[in-house]
């Protein structure tokens, strides 16, 4: 019902994209086109003149409720490559310190004329809120809504999964750490699924896997050097500070005993193993230093493809994405 | 109390005290039922209600209904909200003590049976505060409390600071032969939840309450009644496992009782799906099987009253993020239609039904009411049982719009409601 519901959210009547709120209720198809639009963009965002005028007169604001440096510098290029005007809002720090609601918020950024909102919050629900209140031509793009989802970042994560190793479908993925509290797990998790990866294991101690592992379709491993058994990718979680005062875990050094990605814990990988990281990273204690700058590491390059993947979801929303694909493809 | 003598004519009499469910008469004079199945030699009514077809009981009675006055009349008012309720059958209310002010002195019991009743004709009772505003820690006076008209008290949805003050508040309203309403969960586990833990939450990314929330807390105070032998009552009911434990300490010959929201028996945590804060609910609506030993345990007696756990709310407390939008369902006038969808789907019999609105909160509190025995108040309700209606703008009376039902079509519309031997409300 939910995955209906977040359909008919993000989704126009013909099927193309209106808003980009989570993965759950979006089709392979819609995936993969998102991703060969990115693999379009790649191109522009290696040229010395880094610009495509897809959204020229377009204003977009990215509204943060929580602070956030690598998720709004992408999304701030990718916007300004495809040539619109961004404007940068930190709420923590704006109106509703001042008691205003959300809802006021947006409201009055509404009437003055935006075409997309670019939302990132504390609270699991609020893109979809934010979508289901705005005027009908604002597109809206989930940047994270507390432990709920962070599908550019799975885009992004799929995006260089793809260029890897090409096919989905033979992938194990272990995603390790504090999956009860991640959004980005939540939605690697359903675009995996969606793009046809069947075995996907989510790895770390009782007190950070989600009560229901079963609803996301993932098995769960308490022990590393199992869950590790024989996957193609590691995706490691930040660990956050926080977790350790409210009984968690009991401390970083027990945590990077257990369950810090090392060497020797890559070893039990494929050879070929690919180690992912949405970062900030913690070095030394969910990873250490020598596997995040280790051979199998793509935490710069994931960092890298984040503003292709953001461009092409923020083109496909504004309906301009599709065009730009078929002239390429129809240049000569 | 009204002098004017009724006789309610050929409708279908349901009494689920007296076992009573057939075509009679029923004579209302001084306020009082006067007879039931004969007329009392010498009645001549001033008044004849001519009902056939329609379902003549005791008027309903509402073990939980937040009216939100005093304190929140941008929500609600005694007049709104207990307008509504007297429409939909409903002739006794219990308010929770959390009003502003808390109802801890016999002043705010006063005012509220004194203003609510004046503003819409329906008995309200107030449901004192186990604690001096509710503050967990400090015990109400209890007994000035019961004085001024308190049959229960209850510290609503406020924990309390330890299981020493649960005990002396139970020993303490033992003393005063008070009824204790528990509303069990357990604060520390229920930490910042706010859906059911389950596959919901899990793919929503809600924060989670654990059944054991709820487990946990039955789980205390039986212990604690059991040791102090108050007299408790569980109020609404959100997992089948609370139900079972709470069943078999009735077995055990313990003095518990037990309600459940109307809401519980119909609606589970997948309705939540979708962030839809109409479903924001506290206790949270739970799975399917936690509904369907719900619906058990209701079946079987173990749960003996359905509550409307009324709750209005201005639009903008529905209208934010999910758990930053306030729980509760506007629910007074949905009370009879989705207590018939239970019979409509084989849950009760009709009397059984009936009975969870009538006889058994009235057991529960000790009213006379919730029966059509001759002597006893009479306090009425009439309904057409197959009349549909659509919730809309039109028909609601509730200041609060906030129910997941809104635009749905309703089974069963009440046409007469009467309190006291008055006609308060005729459709």
């Amino acid at each position: 019902m939910a995955t209906e519901r977040s359909t008919s959210l993000q989704l126009d009547s013909s099927g193309n994209l209106r808003h980009f709120l989570c993965i759950e209720g979006l089709s392979r198809d819609l995936l993969v086109r998102i991703m060969d639009t990115a693999e379009s963009f790649t191109s522009v965002t290696e040229q010395t003149v880094k610009k495509v005028p897809l959204l020229r007169g377009k204003t977009v604001v990215n509204l943060f409720f929580e602070t956030s440096t690598r998720t709004r510098t992408t999304f701030e290029l990718a916007a300004k490559r495809l040539s619109a005007d961004v404007l940068n809002i930190n709420i923590a720090t704006s109106a509703t310190v001042k008691g205003e609601s959300l809802l006021d918020t947006i409201r009055n950024l509404e009437a003055m004329q935006i075409d997309m909102f670019v939302v990132r919050h504390a609270d699991s629900g609020a893109a979809h809120f934010i979508a289901r209140q705005v005027a009908p031509h604002i597109s809206v793009i989930n940047a994270g809504d507390g432990r709920h989802a962070h599908p550019t970042q799975a885009m992004l994560d799929m995006f260089t999964i793809r260029r890897i190793k090409g096919d989905f479908a033979p992938l194990k993925v272990a995603i390790v750490g504090d999956i009860l509290h991640s959004r980005v797990a939540r939605s690697e998790i359903h675009a995996l699924k969606t793009l046809g990866v069947n075995e996907i294991r989510a790895v770390g101690p009782k007190t950070l896997l989600p009560a229901c592992p079963e609803a996301l379709g993932v098995q769960t491993f308490t022990d590393l050097d199992e869950g590790l058994a024989g996957v193609d990718v590691i995706v490691t979680l930040r660990l956050q500070k926080e977790r350790m005062s409210s009984a968690f875990i009991p401390s970083e050094h027990e945590y990077f005993a257990r369950f810090g990605l090392t060497e020797a814990r890559v070893a039990k990988a494929k050879p070929d193993v690919t180690v992912m990281h949405p970062g900030p990273i913690n070095r030394g204690v969910e990873i250490d230093s020598r596997v995040a700058d280790g051979p199998h590491s793509v935490i710069l390059r994931q960092v890298h493809y984040g503003i292709a993947i953001r461009m092409a979801i923020m083109a496909l929303a504004m309906r301009t994405g599709s065009d730009f694909t078929a002239r390429k493809e129809s240049r000569p | 109390m009204s002098s004017e003598r009724i006789l309610i004519a050929a409708g279908r009499v349901v009494d689920p005290a007296s076992g009573l469910d057939a075509v009679q008469p029923v004579c209302v004079a001084d306020g009082k039922i006067v007879g039931v199945g004969h007329h009392p030699p010498g009645f001549a009514p001033d008044r004849e209600i001519h009902v056939p077809g329609r379902i003549v009981c005791p008027g309903f009675i509402d073990l939980c209904a937040r009216l939100r006055e005093p304190g929140q009349e941008h929500k609600g008012t005694l007049a709104s909200e207990g307008t509504a309720a007297g429409a939909s059958g409903i002739t006794t209310l219990c308010i929770p003590p959390d009003t502003k002010p808390v109802v801890d002195t016999p002043a705010v019991v006063r005012l509220i049976r004194e203003r609510g009743q004046k503003a819409a004709q329906i008995r309200m009772l107030p449901i004192g505060a186990l604690t001096s505003g509710l503050n967990g820690k400090d015990l109400s006076e209890m007994s000035a409390l019961k004085q001024a008209g308190c049959l229960a008290v209850s510290n609503g949805y406020t924990p309390l600071a330890s299981s020493l003050v649960l005990r002396r508040a139970f020993e303490y309203a033992a003393s005063h032969d008070l009824l204790v309403i528990v509303r069990p969960e357990d604060q520390e586990l229920r930490d910042c939840g706010c859906v059911h833990e389950g596959a919901v939450a899990t793919r929503l990314g809600l924060p989670g309450i654990p059944e054991a929330a709820e487990t946990l807390a039955v789980a205390q105070c039986l212990v604690l009644i059991e040791h102090t032998g108050v007299r408790a009552h569980f109020g609404q009911l959100s997992t089948a496992r609370a139900a079972a434990m709470i069943s078999e300490a009735q077995r055990r010959g313990l003095p518990v009782s037990a309600d459940v929201a109307i809401h519980q028996l119909h609606l589970t945590d997948l309705d939540v799906d979708g962030f839809e804060s109409l479903c924001h609910v506290s206790p949270p609506l739970r799975t399917a099987a936690d509904r369907d030993g719900l619906r058990k345990a209701l079946g079987d007696g173990s749960i003996t009253a359905i509550c409307s756990d009324h709750q209005p709310h201005d639009p903008d407390a529905k209208l934010d993020v999910f758990s930053a939008t306030d729980p509760g369902i506007a629910s007074v006038e949905t009370l009879l239609p989705l207590t018939l969808r239970l019979v409509d789907e084989g849950v009760l019999s009709l009397s059984e039904a009936v009975a969870r609105l009538t006889v058994g909160p009235a057991n529960i509190l000790g009213l006379p009411t919730g029966r059509l025995t001759v002597g006893s108040p009479a306090d009425l309700c009439i309904f057409e049982p197959g009349a549909t209606w659509q919730i809309n703008g039109s028909n609601w009376r509730s200041r609060g719009r906030n129910t997941p039902f809104w635009g749905d079509e309703m089974v069963g519309r009440v046409t007469q409601t009467i309190v006291g031997g008055q006609l308060v409300f005729q459709a």
